[in-house]
């Protein structure tokens, strides 16, 4: 069992976890959480995919799209958030 | 070697436990407490899997910013504080039925997902050779910063445009919202804000220029800098005022003009966009990670602060 197995079977059921979050949760900030949950199991199949026995080094390409997916990420869960903000007040506002 | 395989073991059990943890957590703050942790220990994986660039990224910007994102929103859900009495309480779960169905559905992908993984052939050549083929041309001696910034720029070249797209929504979206009092830091944090500006910025400094040949680069300094910038906001040195506003929108895209004119300056007398000549590569791609660098610090400190900088009344400058 080499480390690729190890995280990538664990990337996979982080993945997996955060799909049945993103399907299931109620809470705004939960799904969103469960959506990032998503992108680090996929980042990590990658991260895993690419790595090869000790002496050679790993696949420098998927670690530029994992840091790459990353940034896209957090620029998502930057809107993803206002959103949620605007809708809170939105929501807020008609109770008032 | 077992010792080896048994933290790897116990270390993936954790990072899978905590995803978990994250979604059956019942207070949100905990949720957010747990994901950062989550993070960072998946970044300690990808460190065990010889992917120190990626695992730094995602401490600085998957665990850290996200986190910090996350709980700026919930501190504005709950009206200016973290505690779970605010408003905002969690709503009731969806009903059971649904939930199995979906819980079916998504264990089921991943199982395929699994047996596929298992199936796919492994230890296979990637294009690790063809990068190592094209490293001296690349002008750096480190591949993933050959990969982000020469072999692969333009795709780096549109997550920068991403990132500028983010900004511009967020601040369109919370455009007239109304605003909730920033979190500030306690007179301790106080103190360990100033000790840990300074050499947050030199280090941010020194990922930056070790990046050429070392694991490093520009969206990790531009994340530890949009750090520096999350703190100066936190402990209220840098208050966002309607002035900023002309030098934080040239900030935003400095990176992604800078970017794009240099890969089309570098066209013509046979050569393509993007493909920089040898001997001025490594100038190229350091001027170009620095102006990305502003641009990433920027934009992730203005998605923190959320709207755009607005003229505050003297009472809330004074607090």
């Amino acid at each position: 069992m080499t480390e690729a197995t190890i995280y990538g079977l664990a990337g996979l059921a982080v993945f997996g976890l955060g799909l049945m979050g993103v399907l299931g949760a109620a809470d705004r900030l939960r799904r969103l959480v469960a959506l990032n949950l998503c992108a680090g199991g996929a980042a990590m199949v990658l991260v895993a995919s690419s790595w090869r026995p000790p002496p050679a080094a790993p696949d420098p390409v998927p670690h530029a799209l994992v840091i790459t997916g990353i940034v896209v990420m957090v620029s998502a869960t930057a809107v993803a958030l206002a959103l949620i903000r605007r809708l809170y007040s939105l929501e807020t506002d008609t109770d008032a | 070697m077992t010792v080896l395989l048994a933290f790897d073991l116990l270390l993936a059990a954790s990072i899978v436990g905590l995803a978990a943890a994250t979604l059956l957590m019942r207070d949100a703050f905990a949720m957010i407490v747990a994901f950062i942790v989550f993070g960072m220990l998946m970044a300690l994986g990808w460190a065990r899997l010889v992917a120190p660039d990626v695992a730094l990224a995602e401490v600085a910007i998957g665990a850290g910013l996200s986190g910090a994102l996350l709980l700026r929103t919930l501190a504005h859900l709950r009206g200016g504080s973290l505690s779970a009495q605010g408003g905002a309480s969690v709503s009731a779960p969806a009903n059971g039925a649904t939930q199995g169905v979906n819980a079916l559905l998504a264990g089921l992908a991943t199982c395929a997902l699994g047996l596929a993984y298992l199936g796919a052939p492994q230890n296979v050549p990637g294009l690790e050779a063809h990068v190592a083929d094209a490293m001296p041309e690349s002008g750096v001696t480190h591949p993933v910063t050959a990969v982000l910034l020469n072999f692969r720029a333009y795709d780096t070249l549109m997550e920068v445009v991403v990132l500028l797209a983010a900004v511009i929504v967020v601040w369109q979206v919370e455009r007239g919202l109304a605003e909730t009092p920033a979190p500030a830091l306690g007179t301790v944090y106080q103190g360990f804000a100033r000790v840990a500006l300074p050499v947050a910025v030199i280090a941010g400094g020194y990922l930056l220029w070790i990046g050429a040949e070392a694991p490093g680069g520009a969206f990790q300094a531009g994340a530890v800098l949009g750090a520096v910038a999350v703190l100066g906001l936190l402990s209220r040195h840098v208050r966002p005022a309607p002035a900023h506003r002309p030098l934080a929108r040239g900030a935003f895209v400095v990176g992604t003009a800078v970017f794009a004119l240099v890969a089309l300056g570098v066209a013509g007398a046979g050569r393509v966009a993007f493909e920089y000549p040898p001997a001025q590569a490594k100038t190229l791609i350091l001027l170009i990670e620095a102006m990305v660098t502003i641009s990433i610090a920027a934009t992730l400190a203005a998605l923190f602060h959320g709207r755009a900088p607005v003229a505050v009344s003297r009472e809330e400058t004074d607090r």
